[in-house]
């Protein structure tokens, strides 16, 4: 019988089993930012230990940075407070840091894959539950807590249970103008956002393995919105390429060494699966959600669902969203209208989703209501898509182009909602003061889509302004 | 590292909190991670779902008075959904929590809950909606959570409780503040970091 690649890397990084039943599991990188790590390293401080393997935790700040391009010290004494602890932690344990102006600083989970740092076969774990985002390489990768923070930094591993591996696999092909953002929407609506509680979502299929990695980081950082703390794609000759000539990636004759071991890691064809689910590519539309959490979604030709329409399970969250959103069951979501259009986020915050964006907005205007940004992942995204021309392009469109950081994905920084505004949003969760205002309404939805309610100053197909 | 503490039973008056998933956000919102401490996190809990935008309180459990010094939380399915931040079970957890019920729970914030040694059981949903009509009904009764029997008590009667058996015995022994537990086999961490080939250059 063969071995998924869950199974793979979770035997090669046991450590031993605990009295408990869980598994001490090695982690092999561990990622920290000025957030959920300031605890951390004062619980450390508290107990008297040192960081075991300070060679394998790499830092960067992301969460409170203005994108403004404001200088330190920080008008904010909170987020100013925030970066001199970091700063002091990472050098007084000897931690390498990214931070801003370095030139590799970003959303972790943007700056992880492109540094090489993020390599297949791994187990990563990031105090921020979008750490599955980085199972697009074929990693285990998966969100903690500050108190497991302090187990990394003190033991380089974790106390935990092994997921079971369920298969998702989209086959066939996507329509026109729909996204691996569409995909992951689609998939949290079909098997909801706690079908995953328990799982290790592999995905597969054409789709999948047709798709960039910048694609299957889209895709794999929203499992844990459907429930699942770890997503992962096989890695194949994409990852490989991907990987080649990185900074922190094996050079050389290493390199190929490694893509031999890269290889062996991938899921048998044997494999047994605790589940498996099929998808058809061609049946996933361009998504828009309509509630407070991201499996509110529905396709852009759909009508919001009247609660006579949704199954028992799902009618509590669906009354309180149509409570809080203020739409009405049975209207389509397209036409809605909007005040403000964030592109960004460690979901849809890379080159490629810049690239998307841009191609609707060039030469078009954003509605004269609408608030416009454009947030960069990281510094390297901003530097190539400033290489390619597209900040002219969302400029002259009347979009701002900020410097990078999570910025109005979660609101930490000054970027921010107002009021009951109507947020058409690129990133992850559609939580209720998310972003920013306690009333403040998020539509989660492609990059494209997103440029494209920005432009009409309502929720809008995205395949009208493509054609 | 504190001092070892076994936890077989939680004891005391219940709050409870309906609806179905809700997140960490909810729980406490991004502003207020704003701070290199847990410390004061517990006066904004929920603060959102308590206070409008001029600060009037709103209906919720956490602003009524009947509930207060509860130190046990009944809540529905999906609860501590999405961030993975500790400030929300930190934020309960210094409000006076020292353990929850519910239909089902988030497995960040389960994991999270645990590191504390806050107690997070599951319940049928049968169960757990006759719990919380008994305590809405009579907040002052006492509830109790037996990690041993495995069952919570109420006036609702006595009803299975269930968590991930890992989880279920660090708790019982003590091992659920897991650094200790982690570091008992030095050797074992080294020989694991030795045989993985991206840390053997391959």
């Amino acid at each position: 019988m063969g071995k998924t690649l869950l199974d793979k890397v979770w035997d090669l990084h046991t450590v031993r089993e605990l009295p408990s039943g869980q598994t001490q599991l090695f982690i092999g990188l561990h990622l920290i930012h000025e957030v959920t790590s300031p605890q951390g390293f004062q619980m450390l401080t508290d107990a008297g230990l040192p960081v075991l393997f300070p060679q394998r935790t790499f830092a960067t700040v992301d969460h409170i940075v203005p994108t403004d391009g404001s200088k330190r010290p920080l008008m904010d004494g909170l987020a100013e407070q925030m970066l001199s602890t970091l700063e002091r932690n990472v050098r007084k344990h000897e931690i390498e840091f990214f931070p801003v102006g370095s030139g590799a600083q970003g959303i972790v989970h943007v700056i992880g894959p492109e540094l090489g740092l993020t390599c297949p076969g791994m187990t990563i774990a990031c105090g921020d539950s979008h750490t599955s985002t980085h199972g697009a390489f074929g990693a285990v990768a998966f969100g903690i807590g500050t108190s497991q923070v302090r187990d990394v930094l003190a033991s380089q591993c974790l106390a935990l249970d092994r997921p079971r591996v369920r298969r998702i696999r989209v086959s066939g092909t996507l329509g026109f103008g729909v996204y691996a953002k569409d995909v992951i929407l689609h998939i949290i609506r079909t098997l909801g956002v706690k079908g995953g509680v328990g799982y290790a979502y592999e995905y597969a299929g054409s789709v999948i393995e047709s798709f960039s990695m910048e694609e299957r980081l889209t895709l794999c950082n929203m499992s844990i919105e459907g429930g699942a703390r770890v997503g992962y794609v096989n890695p194949d000759q994409k990852t490989f390429e991907y990987l080649r000539g990185r900074r922190f990636a094996p050079q050389g004759e290493a390199f190929e060494r490694a893509v031999r071991w890269w290889s062996s890691i991938a899921s048998d064809p044997d494999a047994e699966y605790a589940d498996q689910v099929e998808i058809e590519g061609a049946s996933i539309p361009p998504s828009v959600t309509w509630g407070i959490n991201p499996g509110q979604a529905i396709g852009i030709d759909e009508k919001i669902p009247t609660l006579g329409e949704l199954r028992g399970g799902d009618r509590s969250s669906a009354e309180e969203a149509i409570r809080f959103m203020e739409f009405k069951p049975g209207h389509p979501i397209r036409g809605t209208p909007i005040d403000v259009a964030f592109i960004g986020s460690c979901t849809n915050g890379r080159l490629s989703d810049l690239r998307e964006a841009a191609r609707v907005a060039r030469g078009r205007r954003v509605a004269a209501n609408v608030r416009a940004l454009v947030v960069p992942g990281s510094e390297e995204v901003k530097r190539q898509a400033e290489a390619e021309g597209l900040h002219e392009i969302f400029l002259e469109a009347g979009f701002q182009w900020r410097e990078a950081g999570c910025s109005m994905c979660l609101a930490m920084n000054p970027d921010k909602l107002v009021g009951r505004e109507i947020c058409a949003s690129s990133s992850n969760r559609n939580f209720r003061g998310r972003q920013g205002s306690p009333t403040g309404r998020t539509l989660l939805m492609s990059p494209a889509m997103v440029a494209a309610a920005a432009i009409e100053g309502r929720v809008t197909d995205v395949r009208e302004l493509l054609r | 590292m504190s001092a070892i503490e076994r936890i077989e039973r939680r004891s005391g008056r219940a709050i409870v909190v309906r609806g179905d998933d809700i997140d960490t956000d909810q729980i406490i919102p991004a502003r207020y991670m704003r701070s290199i401490t847990f410390s004061g996190l517990e006066e904004h809990v929920f603060t959102d779902a308590r206070r409008d935008a001029d600060d009037i309180p709103k209906d919720h459990p956490f602003n009524e008075e009947r509930f207060r010094g509860a130190s046990i939380l009944v809540v529905n399915r999906n609860f501590g959904c999405g961030s993975s931040r500790e400030h929300a079970p930190q934020a309960l957890m210094r409000w006076g929590m020292r353990a929850l019920v519910g239909e089902s729970f988030a497995e960040i914030f389960l994991g999270n809950c645990v590191a504390m040694g806050l107690v997070a059981a599951t319940a049928a949903g049968d169960d757990v909606a006759a719990l919380m009509d008994a305590i809405e009904l009579d907040p002052t009764q006492e509830v109790t959570l037996d990690l041993v029997a495995m069952t919570v008590s109420s006036r609702a009667g006595t009803a299975r409780i269930m968590l991930p058996e890992g989880a279920r015995r660090q708790l019982l022994d003590g091992s659920w503040d897991a650094t200790r537990t982690l570091l008992v086999e030095p050797d074992a961490i080294r020989e694991t970091a030795a045989r993985l080939p991206y840390l053997a250059g391959f």
